[in-house]
C-alpha cells in the first residue's frame, strides 16, 4: 500500500508529511487496510512504514486519544494532523478515515441481509476476527518497549498495564473508573518523578 | 425498507448522539448500552438482532470501529438518520479534542501535561491488551474452531513481531482459513 521508499528501518530519523492532501492518503490507506480496528495498521503505517510517529509519540498521543471523548483513532489523527496543516490537515485526515470506510461499510449493511447466513461468509469472518485479536494483541506487545523511556519506570509501568488488564478483561468494571482511577494515580506518579 | 422518523424523530436522534459524544471516553463504543436503550428499548426504532448485527458489521468491514454509528443511522431510516447519528456523534468530540490538542500543545514543556502524557501510558496499554483478550475470547470458545483461530492469532503475532508486513495480507489469511471451516 505505501511506496517502496516510504519502508524503512525502524530507528530510521523521522520525517514529515508533505501536504494535507498526503494527509487525507495515508489515513484512508491505513483506514481500509483496517479490518476488525485501525489501530494495528495505523502503528505499522505511521510508525514503521512513513515514520512520521515514533513509538513513543505514537503511544503519547494514543494515551491522549484514550482520555479524550470519542474514537480514538479519530482523535489521533485529529492530534497528529492538526501540528502539521492546522484544521485544513485536521479534516484532510478525519476524512480520509471516515468517508470511503463508510461508503463501504453501508454498501455491506445493504448486501449483508442477503449473505449473513452463507457457511463460506461466515467462516471468513470468523477467521478475520481471530486475526484481528492477533493484531491488537501484537501492537500492544510492540508498544510495551516505549515503556523503558517512560519517566514512570519499566516495572511501575508494566504493574499498572497489568491492574489495567485484570480490571478490564477479568473483574470486568467500567472503562470510566479504571481510565479515571488508575490514570489519576499513574499520572501522579510520573509528575513526582519528574519533579 | 427505510420507514420514516419525521424530522423531530431527526432532530431527537441528533441529539441524542450529540450528548451521547463527549461521555464517549475511551470509543464510541462505550456508550453503545446507553444506544441500545434509546434505539430499542424507548423508541423501538431497531430490534435487539439489529442492534447487534449493526456492530458485527462494522467490526467486519475495514475504517474506524466507529463506523457501527452509520450503520445503526442507516438501518433507522436510511441516508438522512446517517448524517444525524454521526454528525451528532463526531461534532462534539471532534471540536473538543481540537481544543484539547492545541491547549496541550502550547503547554507542552510543562511539566504537568509531560506527567498526563507519561501516566497515562500504561493504562492505555492494559486496554490495548485487554480488548485483544476480549477479541480473542469468542474465537477461541467453540471448541471446534480453537485450534484453528489459536493458530491464526499465533501466526499473526510472530509475523507483526518479525516483519513490517501490512496487517491486510494477514486478515486475507484469517479470510481464507476462515472460509474452509479451519477457524
Amino acid at each position: 500500500m505505501t511506496s517502496p521508499e516510504h519502508i524503512d528501518h525502524p530507528e530510521a530519523p523521522l520525517v514529515k508529511p508533505a501536504s494535507p492532501r498526503e494527509l487525507f492518503i495515508a489515513f484512508n490507506s491505513l483506514a481500509l487496510q483496517g479490518f476488525g480496528g485501525v489501530l494495528p495498521v495505523a502503528q505499522t503505517e505511521l510508525v514503521e512504514r512513513r515514520r512520521w510517529l515514533s513509538r513513543e509519540q505514537f503511544v503519547e498521543m494514543l494515551a491522549l486519544s484514550q482520555v479524550l471523548p470519542g474514537p480514538n483513532i479519530v482523535n489521533l489523527a485529529l492530534m497528529f494532523s492538526d501540528g502539521h496543516f492546522g484544521l485544513r490537515g485536521a479534516f484532510a485526515a478525519m476524512a480520509g478515515l471516515l468517508v470511503l470506510p463508510m461508503i463501504i461499510v453501508l454498501a455491506l449493511t445493504a448486501l449483508y441481509g442477503q449473505f449473513a447466513t452463507v457457511p463460506l461468509v461466515s467462516g471468513a469472518l470468523r477467521g478475520m476476527a481471530a486475526v484481528a485479536a492477533g493484531l491488537v494483541i501484537s501492537t500492544a506487545l510492540k508498544l510495551l518497549t516505549t515503556l523503558r523511556n517512560n519517566p514512570m519506570g519499566r516495572p511501575l509501568g508494566l504493574a499498572f498495564a497489568a491492574l489495567t488488564v485484570v480490571a478490564i478483561a477479568w473483574l470486568r468494571w467500567p472503562l470510566v473508573w479504571v481510565v479515571a482511577g488508575g490514570g489519576a494515580v499513574c499520572v501522579a506518579i510520573a509528575l513526582r518523578r519528574l519533579r | 425498507m427505510t420507514p420514516d422518523i419525521g424530522t423531530a424523530g431527526l432532530l431527537g436522534l441528533f441529539t441524542h448522539f450529540f450528548m451521547l459524544s463527549l461521555l464517549a471516553v475511551g470509543g464510541a463504543i462505550s456508550t453503545a448500552p446507553d444506544m441500545q436503550r434509546y434505539l430499542v428499548v424507548e423508541q423501538h426504532w431497531l430490534t435487539d438482532a439489529q442492534f447487534s448485527s449493526s456492530i458485527a458489521i462494522a467490526q467486519a468491514a475495514p475504517g474506524p470501529n466507529v463506523l457501527f454509528v452509520a450503520v445503526l443511522g442507516w438501518n433507522v431510516a436510511g441516508p438522512l438518520s446517517v448524517l444525524a447519528t454521526m454528525a451528532g456523534c463526531l461534532l462534539p468530540s471532534t471540536l473538543f479534542s481540537l481544543w484539547a490538542t492545541r491547549w496541550g500543545e502550547q503547554r507542552q514543556g510543562s511539566v504537568g501535561v509531560r506527567a498526563l502524557k507519561a501516566g497515562m501510558v500504561p493504562i492505555t496499554l492494559g486496554l490495548l491488551l485487554s480488548t485483544g483478550w476480549v477479541l480473542a475470547l469468542p474465537c477461541i470458545g467453540k471448541a471446534s474452531h480453537r485450534t484453528g483461530a489459536l493458530a491464526l492469532i499465533a501466526v499473526t503475532l510472530l509475523v507483526m513481531m518479525r516483519t513490517r508486513l501490512s496487517p491486510m495480507w494477514l486478515v486475507g489469511l484469517g479470510a481464507a482459513v476462515g472460509a474452509l471451516g479451519w477457524a
